[in-house]
């Protein structure tokens, strides 16, 4: 242990603004989460009534829910697979030692700062049906104008288009740092004996970089679940005949359109287990390495 | 020799065609901005600056998106300097001290990291109703100061700072603020700076809390302004409007990215080390 300071007070004194936060606004919360799961909760708050599991079981035999279930599935498999294979291409190009690399990393990264719902709405205006660019081009070439806005699988594909933007810039930042942890000898000495580009990057640098993927696969996917509610508010609500309802846009409809607080309770505690799987997983594959995220 | 000048202009040129495609989208939210619903709705769509300047800003400027703007900016930045502040106290106490359960308490702290935001909302909507903080500046703020986040780097931070520093502090008799501010602070700049862009970029996005905690418009922040402002919303037909709200709502965001992304880049090295 460091030598330190000696006083049983002031250390207390300068905790206790985190201790009473988290206390007030992160630790009751979550508890009431665990009881209101297994409430029926009626007319605001004012009638409440104990029904053990049965959120859980109408939620689990919700057709609704296990839509849900399978569209968050869809959503955040794709961003995910999208994502990191285009900011690896990316990375590997900005990693690149030639004059300029270096400026086009900013011009990589960037969009790291834009919120999701501002790229939801950029997209959104891109793919419209009428006036968006992408429709002019897909109209030029192939002749075709589909209507992204009013069918399922193509509100699909415009939603994880724009969460797969959104993120690259996430992505770049943390594979760039390791590529550039990946000792220069290696790759020299496969280049002396022969190692062709292609062989260099499967046999070095992914394998050394697996940590690093490893790390994004878990960001990315507790972002995909938890960040886009904006995005798919701005851009299609839901819809349609809820084809874009992830987990978390449905947790928002049952607690705050129909102001189901059990039902809408027993989903956070749902995806209360999604971040603990995902968080442990990390912890424990992935040294202690903790980053920089808002919460 | 030639092959290896060859090959280097080809990854240059690459990276300035990945570079424009990854900025499409803004540049063309940009191009629309300054059209006149005329040229917004005209086909083959116009990709060129319209004639409508700075007009359409003044429009947006106009219905509220400056005053969610300026919303967003000071609970973005009360955020930032006060979790910060929040966690360096936190970060102080667990580095520098010895004291009782001590490790209970960053454990404490620490585990909050799996609490994010969207889980407890409904909780924390009614919390926030019966603490009388609704529609108010305060739930956007106050819920947000303890970092668990922070604390755990800070704390990772301060003791990779030789002990040494705080063994000549104390024989000098400097008390442990005084070496916050004295030593610990200015040592911790890259930490610091990477923590506020992340911080501030985390806030002015939020989308989900403020949506449901939020109900009058002059309290309302930037993000949920593009809601307003998307076509199809209360009648509004109109993309240019849309786009310069989308340029309002991110200037600010990526002022600070590009002016702390080094100390992110320096920081987050830092932290990598094993």
């Amino acid at each position: 242990m460091r030598s330190a300071y000696s006083n049983k007070v002031v250390p207390w004194l300068l905790l206790s603004p985190s201790i009473l936060i988290c206390i007030l606004f992160l630790y009751y919360p979550m508890v009431q989460i665990a009881k209101l799961s297994l409430y029926k909760v009626a007319f605001f708050g004012m009638r409440m009534k104990y029904v053990g599991l049965e959120n859980f079981i109408q939620l689990f035999s919700s057709p609704v829910y296990l839509g849900s279930i399978l569209t968050s599935l869809v959503f955040s498999g794709a961003v995910v697979v999208l994502g990191i294979s285009i900011s690896m291409g990316l990375a590997l190009l900005a990693n690149q030692k030639v004059y300029g690399a270096r400026l086009s990393r900013v011009g990589l990264i960037w969009p790291y700062a834009l919120s999701p719902a501002i790229a939801g709405i950029v997209w959104l205006y891109l793919f419209n049906p009428a006036v968006g660019v992408i429709n002019y081009t897909t109209g030029l070439l192939f002749g075709i104008k589909p209507q992204w806005y009013s069918h399922r699988s193509s509100a699909l594909t415009m939603v994880i288009t724009a969460a797969t933007w959104k993120i690259l810039g996430y992505n770049v930042i943390f594979l760039l740092a390791g590529l550039q942890n990946i000792p220069g000898q290696f790759l020299e000495a496969a280049q002396i004996d022969g190692a062709s580009t292609f062989q260099r990057f499967w046999k070095i640098t992914l394998p050394l970089l697996s940590p690093t993927m490893f790390f994004l696969l878990i960001m990315n996917l507790i972002q995909s679940f938890f960040t886009n509610f904006g995005l798919v508010n701005v851009m299609t609500e839901g819809g349609p005949r809820e084809a874009t309802n992830i987990l978390i846009y449905q947790m928002y409809t049952s607690g705050f359109r129909y102001f189901k607080s059990g039902f809408a309770s027993a989903q956070s505690l749902i995806l209360f287990a999604i971040v603990v799987g995902l968080t442990l997983m990390q912890f424990k594959l992935t040294s202690r390495r903790v980053h920089y995220q808002g919460g | 020799m030639i092959n290896k000048r060859k090959r280097i202009f080809l990854i240059q040129v690459c990276l300035i065609v990945c570079s424009l495609l990854v900025a499409a989208p803004v540049i063309f939210a940009v191009i629309t901005s300054t059209q006149t619903p005329a040229e917004v709705d005209s086909y083959p769509p116009k990709v060129t600056p319209g004639s409508a300047g700075l007009a359409r800003y003044a429009e947006v400027w106009r219905i509220g998106i400056g005053r969610m703007m300026l919303n967003s900016l000071y609970i973005s930045a009360v955020v930032t300097v006060g979790k910060i502040g929040v966690s360096i106290l936190a970060a102080l106490a667990l580095v520098y001290f010895n004291f009782r359960f001590k490790n209970l308490v960053f454990f404490f702290i620490f585990i909050t990291i799996m609490f994010p935001v969207p889980v407890r909302v409904v909780p924390l909507f009614d919390l926030v109703q019966k603490l009388k903080m609704g529609d108010s500046y305060y739930a956007l703020t106050i819920p947000f100061l303890a970092s668990a986040t922070a604390t755990f780097l800070l704390r990772q931070h301060f003791m990779s700072i030789p002990a040494s520093m705080v063994d000549a502090a104390r024989v000098e008799g400097v008390g442990p603020l005084k070496f916050l501010f004295l030593v610990l602070i200015p040592m911790s700049i890259n930490t610091l700076g990477a923590l506020a862009m992340v911080t501030f970029i985390y806030i002015w996005n939020q989308y989900l809390w403020p949506m449901i905690v939020i109900s009058s418009n002059e309290r309302q922040v930037v993000q949920l302004g593009l809601k307003m402002l998307r076509p199809g919303e209360a009648g509004r037909q109109d993309w240019a409007l849309a786009m310069a709200g989308v340029v309002i709502a991110m200037v600010i965001p990526l002022v600070i990215f590009l002016l702390l992304q080094e100390q992110f880049m320096r920081g987050f090295a830092l932290s990598e080390e094993k």
